[in-house]
């Protein structure tokens, strides 16, 4: 599958496209399909979204899977401070990401 | 199209040639710079050239502030334009490099690029415009 | 240390007000991201994996205890409670918002700080030797001439867009703590007949090739010096390559012309440059000067008691030699054995702030080993320094050991990273924790980068590791022998890579072969340099 993704203009916030608006949470995000172009234009246009890119990801059953390790980091947060990470309760959190 | 210009004389209508074609033969009064041309070559006609027009194809590109400089230096009277790529953020240091006049590709906010003129009351270091550096404001 | 007068006030408040506006435009939609990278670059705002990284400049590494504390405030108001000191001498805030940046920037402006230059493709922040005003091996203090330098390259109007950034670092002893021939433009300050005057180096840099800058010019005089590197740099804006982002840098342009074409043509400028009045006269420097001068020292010379064996373990590596009788030179360890090297909270900082107000003249210096030192403690205090610094857990006695560890950010934040850096540094850290094995390893300087831009300093590290990314996994690459002292050198790869695990083991094995061919007081870069790679080889691929 194919995922939207890119930062919030003004927080810098990390961004998955849900398939009507955008998610800081990566289990949110929609398969774009082959629209992924037209929705990055259209939403960077709109300033809605900055910095946007396509990326693969695996369908799996806690939700999209990026491929790249470097996406996996950026859904979950910086892997040496579990506590900064969206999911601060969770030690094991970082497991998902290698 | 010429958006700012900031001399009182006369624009000049006639087109500007280019540096090949100035020094091949020319009688030309306007030259145009790639920025890869060496603005030196145009040292021993300042005297005859009433437009020098310095191409900004991207606005990274920052050769065309050394060719203006090194032409003012040289003793450069005429119009000196910054064409092409030319965006509001680049004009002040356009302005002190020697540029007095702009022809950018993207038209820009008048208020913008007055804005952007007038932050700074003082300059660090000696360049081509009239600023005094602040070391001699310093030390009279 | 320099204070602001009017003119200097009035530049970065413009600037603040300056950059505001960019950033509503941008806000507002006036301007594409690709039309304001290079602006808030020019101002340190990345884009980075998380949020928006800014990038403070600590100007030649110098900082009074009321802008440090600035610092623990913008972490705690706009950040998340921490810092990164980096090997430039700046401090790397992970997670602002684009909004907040004006607001952030003028609360650093109130105490005579800025983030200009801290990135693009000008003039960045000036570095200089941490020990500077305190070593007693200087010939001067380099900070009065960086100072000027700060000034001269502040919204340079001819070198904001060069081919490449360019770096600039100023020393002025022989020792170099400042990887000086690292740098687009090293200066070595050197006084020939009495007179103070700059060694030029010109070319080196790290990256993906990494050179060493040959000498340009063996001295430049103090009221020359401003002609003499705007025509280097005017030369390099306009000769260096824009056709390769990766060819840009100032070191391939005299690479490929070669040094002897290069100073020729730098020499011919010169002339031409010399005439323009440029230079401030020598009044400015001494107006600089003055305000480094030393400060009131009046403490006896006492040895302190070493009777805690962790104060004396701590004396013995983080605390040198000081010109003035009766001081001390503190460092201040940011490498916790399984920490995040150069992160520091918001209280620690606060921490060393205080210190530096009550035992260090009110001056502290940041790094390029992304440490931070007090330069001035007298030595009777030096206890109660270290008794404050051990209960901030900032008492580490590792500086310059292998868990003293240069790291940059890598895929944990960086987003041109390959390959994360911090976890490397905590494991590798992690297995040499005993300090009596540290110890005895003595002097090895471990660097790692996360991909090849090399902000990490690996090339010069005595080990150096280099993420890559081997089809999508990340993997280490070695290079041994590299230094970024005065016996500059860069490392050898020496051979195929390692999973992070493989490449932690891999250095404890060069650290036994270390040990079993070192003669006397030899460090491991010595012993390489000595018996080559081949032994190390076999032990690791063997
Ligand atoms: C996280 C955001 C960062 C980004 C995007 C970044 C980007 C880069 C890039 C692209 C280069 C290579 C430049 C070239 O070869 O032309 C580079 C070099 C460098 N950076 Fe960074 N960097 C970052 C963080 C850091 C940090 C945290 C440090 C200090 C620990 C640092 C210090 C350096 C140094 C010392 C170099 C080598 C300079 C040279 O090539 O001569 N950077 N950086
Ligand atoms: S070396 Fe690479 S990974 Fe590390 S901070 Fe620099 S650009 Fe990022």
């Amino acid at each position: 599958m194919k995922l939207l993704t890119g930062n919030d203009l003004v927080s810098g916030a990390v961004t998955w496209w849900t398939g009507n608006g955008w998610s800081i949470h990566v289990e949110d995000a929609a398969d774009v399909g082959e629209h992924g172009e037209a929705i990055l234009h259209a939403e960077e246009g709109a300033r809605r979204v900055n910095a946007p890119y396509i990326i693969d990801a695996l369908p799996t059953e806690n939700g999209p899977r990026p491929a790249h390790i470097k996406d996996r980091i950026r859904a979950l947060g910086p892997t040496v401070r579990t506590d900064l990470t969206l999911k601060p309760a969770d030690p094991t959190a970082g497991d998902w990401i290698i | 199209m010429v958006e700012f210009r900031y001399r009182t004389d006369e624009v000049t209508e006639q087109p500007s040639v280019t540096l090949d074609a100035f020094l091949d033969q020319s009688n030309a009064t306007a030259v145009r710079l790639e920025p890869d041309d060496d603005a030196r070559a145009l040292i021993p006609f300042l005297d005859r050239l009433t437009l020098i027009e310095v191409a900004f194809p991207k606005f990274r590109d920052g050769r065309g502030y050394s060719a203006a400089r090194i032409l003012r230096e040289a003793g450069y009277q005429g119009e000196l334009r910054a064409q092409g790529d030319v965006l509001v953020d680049q004009i002040a240091y356009m302005r002190r490099c020697g540029f007095d006049s702009f022809a950018p590709e993207a038209s820009l906010n008048p208020d913008a690029v007055a804005r952007a003129l007038a932050y700074y009351d003082h300059a660090y270091q000696g360049a081509a415009d009239s600023a005094v550096p602040i070391w001699k404001l310093r030390h009279g | 240390m320099y204070k602001y007068d009017n003119y200097d006030q009035a530049m970065v408040d413009a600037r603040v007000a300056e950059f505001r506006d960019q950033i509503n435009r941008r806000i507002a939609g006036e301007m594409t991201e690709d039309q304001f990278k290079p602006l808030r670059l020019m101002n340190g705002l990345y884009l980075q994996l998380h949020a928006y990284m800014l990038r403070v400049a600590i100007p030649y590494g110098t900082l009074d205890s009321r802008q440090m504390r600035m610092l623990a405030h913008i972490a705690r108001k706009y950040d998340r409670d921490y810092g990164h000191f980096t090997t430039r001498q700046n401090i790397q805030y992970n997670w602002i918002k684009l909004e907040d940046c004006a607001d952030i920037l003028e609360e650093l402006a109130t105490v005579e700080m800025h983030a200009i230059q801290t990135s693009g493709n000008c003039i960045r922040n000036i570095s200089s030797d941490q020990y500077a005003g305190a070593a007693a091996d200087e010939v001067t203090d380099p900070r009065p001439w960086a100072e000027l330098l700060r000034q001269w390259s502040t919204f340079h109007p001819e070198f904001s867009y060069l081919p490449r950034k360019f770096k600039i670092a100023v020393i002025a002893s022989y020792e170099d703590r400042a990887a000086m021939r690292l740098h687009d433009i090293g200066l070595e300050l050197v006084r020939k007949d009495g007179e103070l005057g700059a060694r030029v180096f010109v070319g080196g840099g790290m990256g993906r090739t990494p050179m060493i800058a040959p000498e340009i010019n063996p001295f430049v005089k103090a009221d020359d010096l401003l002609s003499y590197l705007e025509a280097c740099l005017r030369v390099y804006n306009r000769y260096g390559r824009r056709d390769n982002m990766y060819k840009a840098r100032i070191k391939i342009l005299i690479h490929e012309i070669g040094a002897d074409e290069y100073r020729r043509q730098v020499a011919e400028e010169f002339t031409h440059v010399k005439t323009l009045g440029i230079d401030p006269p020598l009044a400015e420097l001494e107006r600089i000067s003055a305000f480094f001068a030393p400060p009131a020292y009046d403490a006896a010379n006492v040895e302190p008691d070493r009777n805690d064996p962790d104060f004396a373990l701590w004396l013995d590596q983080n605390v040198k030699p000081h010109k003035q009788a009766g001081y001390a030179i503190v460092n201040i360890s940011l490498k916790p054995i399984g920490g995040i090297p150069g992160d520091a909270t918001s209280a620690q900082i606060d921490v060393m702030a205080d210190l530096a107000e009550k035992y260090s003249f009110d001056e502290l210096r940041v790094t390029h080993a992304q440490n931070i030192v007090l330069p001035h403690v007298a030595k009777r205090d030096l206890y109660a320094v270290w008794q404050a610094l051990r209960d901030a857990e900032l008492a580490d006695a590792n500086l310059d050991l292998i868990s003293d560890i240069i790291a940059c950010p890598g895929l944990d934040y960086c987003s041109l990273a390959n390959a994360r850096s911090i976890p490397v540094a905590q494991k590798i850290a992690t297995r040499f924790a005993d300090m009596d094995r540290q110890r005895d390893l003595g002097e090895l300087k471990l660097k790692i980068s996360g991909c090849i831009n090399a902000c990490g300093h690996h090339h010069a590290g005595h080990i150096g590791i280099l993420g890559v990314d081997k089809k999508g996994v990340e993997n280490y690459q070695l290079t041994f022998g590299g230094s970024g002292a005065e016996d500059v050198s860069i490392g050898k790869i020496i051979g195929p890579g390692f999973d992070e695990d493989g490449v932690v083991d891999a250095v404890e094995k060069a650290t036994e072969v270390y040990k079993a061919l070192r003669k006397g007081d030899e460090r491991f870069v010595d012993t390489y340099r000595r018996v080559g790679l081949e032994p190390f080889k076999e032990a690791i691929y063997g």
